[in-house]
């Protein structure tokens, strides 16, 4: 057990600024002292903060240290942790408890968010129905039970002006307001909880977090259409947000909660779960109907629409979780309390799952409207290890780029489709420099192509063809037509397709070619990849300035690939490599580029 | 089958229970708990707690999980609420971590202030990787 860490930062801002002499006087001094045993130093990874390097932190004091030089080590071991005090000509903040920050209610990162739909989530217990009680669970269904009619209910929500908040942004209110229309022996309500698109959990989160407030406004919505059963479609790769729900569900049905004569008003309604077996097709609402039914997971032709004919041909209000957790606070709080967040056309707030290269990965909830450089500055705390900021994909498979240029677009609904991206389901992917955008595009067709249903030629053709004209970009051996081409198959998919997977499944492709021509265009004329993603593309190169000819790399080689003599001269034999990386991670001087 | 009434009744009673502020009779604990904390090693944690808090005999302590509290990088994450404190949010937590908290913190009213955020120039730096030489 040593009595103090060390830290050294080793990214490569600091390495620069000389942090590995600093370590290596460190570790000298303690020896000389006598100390070493005790004190353990600990070469880190970059901490973001390159700008105040070298960086050098001791704990458990805390002590932050910027611009450490070589000559201050003998007097920070002396003062610091010999003497145990704080050696204040060198430490960042005069005070250390200032940097202490005890909540993280008092951190940047949520005091630019407004939780609404994730209200409950991370403070109450979602396996105790008593604690979501505690903060008004409940006090909508019954509010809405024995006080308003249907039609009042429909009215607050078509007034709240909340949208769709799965993707598409359909009007909430009047889909509710369709399907309460047709008259029927049965009617149902389902919740759409299969969460596909690669890097978002926004759903998951709240189905986790606070399971409740869905099964809630699923009853409240039942009530508006007149239903009395309904179903919760959700992924089995979900184990705890489905364990979770089946929690609540029990215990909403001993609340008499759920069930008949819920309340005591005659209010009959029941929920059940149905699992998926994890086809991103079965998001689109036909298909899910179809697989809820017992049949394959196949979209179906709009018309007819659910609302007139959904489950067993039945009149259905289908919405997405983060849209059902916004329901109850409408009704406890107002339409217009809701309607006064956000935008002119994009009410309310926005859950977002943050991912890819940014500091704060993690979940956030914001008003419709903030721009993208407050979620990733403010919020996500900029991009980590020093690297430019090139995009942000958003909306996952059927969405599309946003490029660092138009980072001060707010986001809404409008907006983002208006610079050919679309707001999704809310997964928000930060690509940084090192991102290839042509390879990004190839990897959501490669998605695309494995989940189309089959169902339609477009689609399950069309989307194969995409993606072979991407690979062979990718190779190095596309041509300029291939651009044409590539823009001509994607306006016909997008056209022919038969649902929204197909119609949206060219938008990475396009929103890239839109925004990163010239990526693509280096790719083919060039046979370059400018961020060194593409393998096909990449050589090995020997630095011979930084070379020490010391033949680790040789020896290290897999297949023989460099050739040459210890003291004398290496170099890469380009027909023989297989560009595995091997000799760029082994080599102690970083003498081996790949470009 | 309950009333409104007997609902209104449990909300009133369970207010105490997850009462945020700082006007509460009772000390909560809290462990995030969705699948990013777990994945992260919630799971050790919590039980580390509920097995302390037993061992010590601890009165008037709720230890509860809870969901995805957001910043998932920082995770497994734990919160505790004392009687007429403000809320302590502790990061990157470990079942050793977390007994020391419960001694310390919630028995002994010290915050334990080693494992809550440590912020320079708006940069959480706890949570730092170790590079190997």
């Amino acid at each position: 057990m040593y009595r103090s860490q060390v830290l050294i930062c080793g990214g490569t801002g600091c390495t620069s600024s000389g942090s590995m002499d600093i370590k290596k006087a460190l570790e000298d001094e303690l020896k000389k002292r006598g100390i070493d045993k005790e004190v353990e130093v600990i070469r880190t990874g970059c901490f973001g903060l390159c700008a105040l390097g070298p960086v050098v932190i001791i704990y458990p004091e805390g002590a932050f240290y910027s611009r450490v030089k070589v000559e201050d080590i003998p007097e920070l071991v002396e003062e610091h942790l010999i003497k145990g005090r704080i050696l204040k000509r060198l430490v960042y903040h005069e005070s250390i408890e200032q940097d202490r920050v005890k909540s993280l209610d008092e951190v940047g990162f949520y005091k630019k968010q407004m939780r609404v739909a994730l209200k409950n989530c991370g403070v109450i217990d979602p396996e105790n129905i008593d604690e979501y009680l505690a903060f008004d669970g409940y006090k909508a269904l019954e509010k809405v039970l024995t006080t308003m009619k249907p039609e009042e209910v429909i009215s607050q929500i078509k007034k709240s002006g909340l949208r769709g908040r799965g993707g598409g942004g359909f009007p909430t209110g009047l889909k509710w307001e369709l399907t309460a229309k047709p008259v029927a022996d049965q009617k149902y309500v389902v919740c759409n909880a299969d969460e596909g698109d690669p890097g978002a959990f926004m759903d998951r989160s709240i189905l986790e977090g606070d399971p409740n407030c869905v099964l809630e406004a699923m009853e409240i919505a039942g009530y508006a259409i007149g239903a009395t059963k309904g179903f919760i479609y959700i992924r089995a790769e979900y184990p705890i947000a489905v364990k979770r729900l089946s929690i609540a569900i029990n215990q909403a049905k001993e609340y008499g909660l759920l069930g008949k004569n819920i309340l005591g008003t005659g209010f009959e309604f029941d929920i059940e779960i149905r699992l998926g077996a994890g086809a991103f097709v079965c998001g689109e609402e036909t298909a899910l109907m179809n697989s809820i039914e017992g049949k394959r997971g196949m979209p179906r032709p709009k018309p007819p629409f659910p609302a007139n004919s959904g489950l067993w041909g039945k009149p259905t209000l289908i919405n997405n979780v983060e849209t059902y957790a916004n329901i109850t606070k409408i009704i406890l709080n107002g339409a217009d309390w809701f309607a006064n967040i956000g935008t002119e056309k994009s009410k309310g707030t926005k859950v977002f799952a943050l991912g890819g290269k940014i500091t704060n990965t993690g979940l956030v909830e914001i008003p419709m409207g903030t721009t993208l450089r407050e979620i990733i500055y403010d919020i996500g705390g900029g991009i980590p290890n020093n690297k430019k900021f090139k995009a942000v994909q958003t909306g996952g498979p059927s969405g599309g780029c946003i490029p660092a240029e138009l980072i001060d677009i707010p986001i809404d609904y409008d907006s983002l489709i208006s610079i050919g991206s679309m707001m999704g389901s809310g997964g928000m992917i930060v690509l940084d420099e090192d991102n290839c955008m042509v390879d990004v595009a190839r990897f959501y067709l490669d998605f695309i192509k494995d989940e189309s249903c089959g169902k339609c030629t477009p689609c399950r053709v069309g989307t194969k063809r995409m993606l072979e004209i991407l690979e062979k970009i990718t190779r190095g051996q596309g041509t300029m037509d291939d651009l044409d081409k590539l823009e001509t198959l994607a306006k016909e998919i997008k056209a022919s397709s038969l649902c929204g997977l197909g119609q949206t499944a060219p938008n990475p492709v396009l929103s890239t070619l839109k925004y990163f021509r010239d990526e693509y265009i280096a790719h083919i004329v060039d046979k370059k990849c400018p961020a060194g993603v593409c393998k096909a593309l990449l050589q090995y190169k020997i630095d011979d300035e930084k070379c020490r000819k010391c033949g680790l790399c040789a020896r290290s080689c897999p297949v023989s690939a460099i050739e040459g003599k210890v003291k004398e001269k290496f170099t890469v034999n380009q027909d023989k490599c297989i560009k595995c990386g091997t000799c760029m991670t082994k080599c102690p001087f970083k003498a081996i580029d790949k470009k | 089958m309950k009333t409104i009434q007997e609902l209104e009744e449990i909300r009133k009673n369970t207010l105490d229970r997850v009462n945020q502020r700082r006007d509460r009779n009772t000390t909560r604990i809290v462990v995030g708990m969705a699948t990013c904390g777990i994945a992260a090693g919630a799971r050790p944690v919590l039980l580390a707690i509920m097995d302390e808090v037993e061992k010590l005999n601890l009165k008037d302590v709720i230890v509860a999980q809870t969901g995805c509290i957001g910043v998932c990088r920082l995770e497994p994450i734990v919160e505790v609420i004392r009687p007429g404190e403000d809320k302590v949010t502790y990061i990157k937590m470990t079942p050793e971590k977390a007994r020391r908290v419960v001694n310390e913190h919630v028995v002994g009213g010290k915050v334990v202030e080693e494992y809550v955020m440590h912020i320079v120039d708006g940069k959480i730096i706890n949570d730092y990787t170790v590079e190997k030489d």
